[in-house]
């Protein structure tokens, strides 16, 4: 019996590009659900009741929410398939989930304040973000991907906020490659993948769009 | 070859709770070393292993360290399998364990640390948050003996540091836990009956101690 996949989500989201990415590495045949978060739709809201948030995968019916959830749900799920996602050894299991908590608090709280604020708030927001992405840098080190020779757990996570640098250095009027030029080029290699590629949108789009937030936030 | 296995910790930790209490369900052997002085003077083993943070609880595994508290409990489930499991075999269900206990990380331990360093308006409407996040949790637990099920497993083990900490929260946000989280109180005390568990969480009076010395702390008195 073939799986049901329904992916809901909102194209410049860098929480839904993480689960498109992922079900794309796997070549999972999944039907792509735009959401308008300003009049979520009855179906989100009963997937997602506790947060009413994007991505929800939903797999046969039954959902799954919180996008590096979903991620390692979708590696679960389709482990015959090719590009296992996480490691195999548990001590770098942990390490993937180590840095993936760390992208998702020390580089979201500051990347989310470049895009919605201005000012001093902004300028503490940015260099708390390079800090972060410093950290991250030196984690890399000279591997290709965080997964090593393969994109892999961390990869995904921080693709979300790959395909943003563009409107954070807009938003924040500062250049992220001089700061960190390994992490540039790993960004890049990522960017160049298919499943990649295929989830991103114009990066001209997201720019348009987070100068549209702005202004909605008065900034 | 022996395992080698250390813990890092803070004794009111709700974190480091965790990791404790995964390690005696699975009957591991470890040594526990407290952070006396986890605020004002790390250790430098400590530094050495939490580099990024600097914080605790850090588990040691033969040498190597393996950082925050969910990850930790995961890790240790993966490497002694056999006994307890914490987590579901079935993936879906696993997602929903993991789901529940990023709810707890993310909203209930973060509103929580609010009612410890605000005061006036701001404090009571912390402390109205946590109790409506406390009932979105008690509605998920239902009729059910545990978060997961019949067995004790990885959301338990997740939230069952708070139940220490519920009196010092009763005390200072001027409610009852009983007549607001009857069946969520009645899990804890449940929960408190796993060796485990009650090898792990202080007597609340010491929190209630910890609390007064950290709002003095944080001018908050």
């Amino acid at each position: 019996m073939a799986d049901e996949v329904i992916l809901l989500d909102f194209w410049p989201s860098p929480f839904g590009v993480r689960a498109r990415i992922a079900l794309r590495e796997k070549g999972v045949e999944f039907e792509y659900r735009e959401e308008n978060l300003r009049d979520k739709s009855p179906l989100l809201l009963q997937m997602n009741p506790v947060h009413k948030k994007i991505p929800v995968l939903i797999h046969n019916g039954k959902p799954v929410c919180e996008s590096m959830n979903v991620v390692q749900y979708i590696d679960e799920v389709w482990s015959d398939k090719k590009n296992p996602l996480l490691p195999s050894d548990s001590y770098q299991r942990a390490q993937a989930r180590f840095w993936v908590d760390f992208i998702d608090t020390k580089v979201y709280e500051p990347a989310d304040k470049i895009w919605s604020t201005k000012g001093e708030v902004q300028e503490k927001a940015k260099k708390e973000y390079i800090e972060a992405l410093k950290i991250l840098e030196s984690e890399l080190g000279n591997k290709p991907y965080f997964g090593g020779d393969n994109f892999g757990f961390i990869d995904i996570a921080m693709t979300g906020y790959y395909m943003w640098f563009e409107a954070s250095e807009k938003c924040g009027n500062f250049s992220i490659e001089p700061e960190c030029p390994t992490l540039m080029a790993s960004a890049k290699r990522c960017l160049q993948r298919d499943s990649v590629v295929n989830s991103v949108p114009d990066p001209e789009k997201i720019v348009e769009f987070a100068f549209k937030i702005r202004k909605i936030y008065c900034v | 070859m022996a395992d080698e296995v250390i813990l890092l910790n803070f004794w009111p930790s709700i974190f480091g709770m965790r990791t404790t209490i995964a390690l005696e369900e699975k009957g591991v052997k470890y040594e526990y070393r407290e952070e006396e002085d986890v605020i004002n003077n790390k250790t430098r083993l400590l530094l050495e292993m939490n580099p990024v943070h600097k914080k605790i609880p850090v588990l040691i595994h033969n040498g190597k360290p393996v950082c925050e508290s969910i990850v930790q409990v995961q890790y240790i489930d993966e490497i002694w399998p056999e006994k307890n499991p914490f987590l579901p075999k079935d993936p879906y269900q696993r997602a929903q364990a993991l789901f529940w206990a990023d709810f707890i990380e993310k909203k209930v331990c973060v509103c929580g640390r609010r009612v410890w360093t605000t005061k006036g308006e701001e404090l009571e409407a912390a402390n109205k948050e946590f109790l409506e996040l406390l009932k979105i949790l008690q509605s998920e637990l239902g009729d059910k003996p545990y978060f997961g099920g019949d067995k004790f497993g990885f959301v338990d083990i997740v939230l069952i540091g708070f139940f220490c900490w519920f009196p010092a929260y009763e005390k200072f946000g001027n409610y009852s836990m009983e007549s607001e989280c009857s069946k969520l109180m009645a899990w804890g005390k449940r929960c408190m009956q796993r060796d485990s568990v009650a090898n792990s969480l202080p007597d609340p009076e010491r929190v209630i101690g910890y609390v007064l010395h950290l709002k003095k702390l944080f001018g908050l008195e």
